[in-house]
């Protein structure tokens, strides 16, 4: 791989106040277009390490740098705002606002950002619905959707600003083995058509095959970290 | 800005019901303000008017308020001087030179001034006696600050020239001395002069103390049967521009030396139960507002907890601490805004509801309703006390939503 690196750890740790180690020294980079599962055991730290690379998180000690720049000083703000405009979420809950259409959900993160604006913001959003099979159901309220549309929905809502890089928290966590599949169709097409880069935690270790590079992490310590398929 | 308002409304709909209560809270906390204000304000409004109207602006008496400076006190003015025993100086009580300070008043723009001298007399008629306060005057000076003529419901005030010795005497006064218009009563001042004076006129001003107890006649026939020729105890002043009446008076004691006292220092003490009604008014409608204050805190910091999941997604969407608070504080003042605006529909009900209330009994001033004063400022005032109250109450919460950790929520739902 070349180039420099979208996301990069250097030697990451993240402490609680009460001395528990959640993830201790962790230096990966992350290339544009990679697809990676983080896999292991539970309580082993993926989730934190996964909030660390998405900068709702600060390492007590090392650095992660998106884009070549530490991100551990930034105030608050600063960290919103580049997670509004270059990350993208997606957990094992939709999390969609249950009082907004899907339409409006994705809508939201697009307004925030304010780069596009009415009838460009609503293409763009209908765009990632449609692109995710849900163009009918756009003006549906997030109870009214199956668990996999919802998921669909929450994806598209993470991809509404044209994130670089996405972060991905047990996503099928929730769904059955199919909706699970699709999830991951929608991963391989937005890494290898759209050179998005997708980091994604689970524990399904058929799933996690299908990345192209695996990272397993045992009691907060990456254990091993190979390309693979 | 929009989708800040367009997130408010989304959560605030969520809570209809408890919203609406909130509302509904301040909203009557609004309306009852409106209301008692505007029956308050149009009392005292009405009763300032009549004071305004009855009473000169200014009056210039025949004191000081600070006895005359001593010699001693005079020549040291550094120095602990205590001087003991001091008497007034026995001289002919009244205001100096009173025609002197009649002219420089008149000369100024928009004030009109008239001496009276004012003593105390007894009317006899018959085998009654009567207590009453005597007023010299000059007519034509007279009718210039002072209402009386309006109030005049026998004769006229001229007409205190046309006869010898002529008296106008308030209605009641006239009552209890069973006297009638035309009949002749004595007058006796304390100095022992004995006056016979015929009734040229009757007066009614409504206020029972004022008919009761005054009478008028000509300044020289006062002087006369008060034994103090050429005395003048009083100097009443009235003004174009009514407000201008405390300044004029402390300008005016300044430069005469005399006692001068405004229409406000007059009628503190009433003006004071004024203050006091009206703080009454505030804590009251305030305490309303607090109460419907506390259910707004309480409906956002539900929604707050309620909507713990959102705020986590929002926040790691890229929403900012400051959008999240901003959020919660719409919410706030939304509410707040709503209820403003009912409660200024409400209370305008409320105010011609109780236009429409009549009284059984008459009142002295003869006005058989509330007196209203439907003053837009009021609502304003209404209005901008429900919204600081609703800011206030939001922000607590609005400041816990946006400390939320975003990871310890996704942490905890998964």
């Amino acid at each position: 791989m070349s180039g420099p690196p979208l996301l990069e750890a250097r030697a990451a740790t993240r402490q609680l106040a009460e001395g528990v180690v959640l993830v201790r020294d962790v230096s990966l980079a992350i290339q544009p277009g990679e697809f990676i599962a983080v896999t292991g055991p539970s309580g082993s730290g993926k989730s934190s390490l996964l909030y660390l690379l998405g900068l709702l998180d600060r390492p007590s000690r090392g650095e992660v740098m998106l884009e070549g720049r530490d991100t551990a000083r930034l105030p608050a703000a600063e960290l919103a705002g580049l997670r509004l405009a270059k990350l993208g979420f997606v957990f094992q809950f939709h999390f969609l606002l249950p009082e907004f259409t899907a339409l409006d959900n994705v809508l939201i993160p697009i307004r925030r950002l304010g780069r596009l604006h009415g009838a460009a913001a609503r293409d763009r959003a209908m765009g990632l619905l449609a692109a995710f099979g849900l163009a009918d159901a756009w003006q549906k309220l997030p109870e009214q959707l199956s668990g996999g549309m919802r998921q669909r929905c929450a994806i598209a809502r993470a991809l509404a600003n044209d994130p670089a890089l996405i972060l991905a928290d047990e996503p099928t966590g929730n769904l059955d083995s199919a909706n699970a599949a699709g999830v991951f169709d929608i991963f391989e097409r937005l890494t290898r058509e759209e050179g998005r880069s997708i980091v994604v935690v689970t524990h399904d270790a058929s799933l996690a095959r299908r990345a192209t590079r695996q990272i397993r992490l045992m009691d907060g310590v990456v254990v091993s970290d190979q390309a693979q398929g | 800005m929009r989708l800040l308002l367009d997130l408010a409304r989304g959560m605030l709909t969520r809570r209809l019901r408890q919203t609406l209560v909130s509302v509904t809270g301040i909203a009557l906390g609004v309306a009852f303000f409106i209301a008692t204000a505007a029956i308050m304000r149009g009392f005292q409004t009405y009763f300032v008017t009549q004071i305004i109207d009855v009473s000169p602006h200014i009056t210039i008496k025949d004191e000081t308020r600070r006895p005359a400076a001593q010699a001693a006190e005079l020549a040291h003015p550094d120095g602990a001087v205590l001087v003991h025993g001091v008497k007034p100086r026995d001289r002919v009580r009244g205001i100096r030179n009173a025609g002197q300070k009649v002219a420089i008043l008149e000369a100024m723009e928009g004030v009109a001034a008239a001496p009276v001298l004012q003593a105390q007399s007894l009317l006899r008629y018959g085998s009654r006696d009567v207590s009453a306060v005597l007023t010299g005057l000059e007519p034509e000076r007279h009718r210039r600050v002072s209402n009386i003529e309006k109030d005049m419901i026998a004769g006229r005030l001229e007409d205190l020239r046309r006869s010898a010795n002529g008296i106008i005497l308030g209605e009641a006064l006239a009552w209890r001395l069973g006297i009638g218009l035309g009949d002749t009563l004595s007058a006796v001042a304390p100095s022992g002069t004995v006056l016979s004076m015929k009734v040229v006129g009757l007066f009614r001003t409504g206020i029972q103390a004022v008919d009761q107890g005054h009478a008028f006649a000509l300044l020289k026939v006062a002087q006369v049967l008060a034994d103090r020729p050429n005395v003048v105890n009083q100097i009443l002043v009235r003004l174009a521009d009514v407000t201008q009446a405390e300044p004029l008076a402390r300008q005016i004691e300044s430069r005469f030396g005399d006692r001068t006292e405004s229409w406000e220092e007059q009628s503190a003490n009433i003006l004071t139960v004024f203050v006091i009604q009206n703080a009454i008014m505030f804590s009251v409608t305030g305490a309303i507002l607090l109460v419907a204050a506390f259910g707004i805190y309480n409906v956002i910091s539900t929604v707050v907890i309620e909507k713990t999941r959102d705020i986590a997604i929002l926040k790691s969407l890229g929403f900012t601490e400051g959008d999240i608070q901003l959020l919660f504080l719409v919410q706030g003042i939304v509410a707040g805004l709503m209820g403003a605006a009912l409660g200024c529909v409400l209370g305008a009900l409320m105010i011609e509801g109780l236009a429409l209330v009549r009284f059984g009994v008459q009142t002295p001033s003869g006005q058989g309703q509330f007196l209203l004063d439907r003053d837009v400022r009021v609502y304003l005032l209404a209005s901008l006390f429900a919204l600081i109250a609703a800011a206030l109450a939001s922000v607590i919460p609005a400041r816990r939503a946006s400390r939320l950790d975003p990871v310890q929520v996704v942490r905890g739902a998964a």
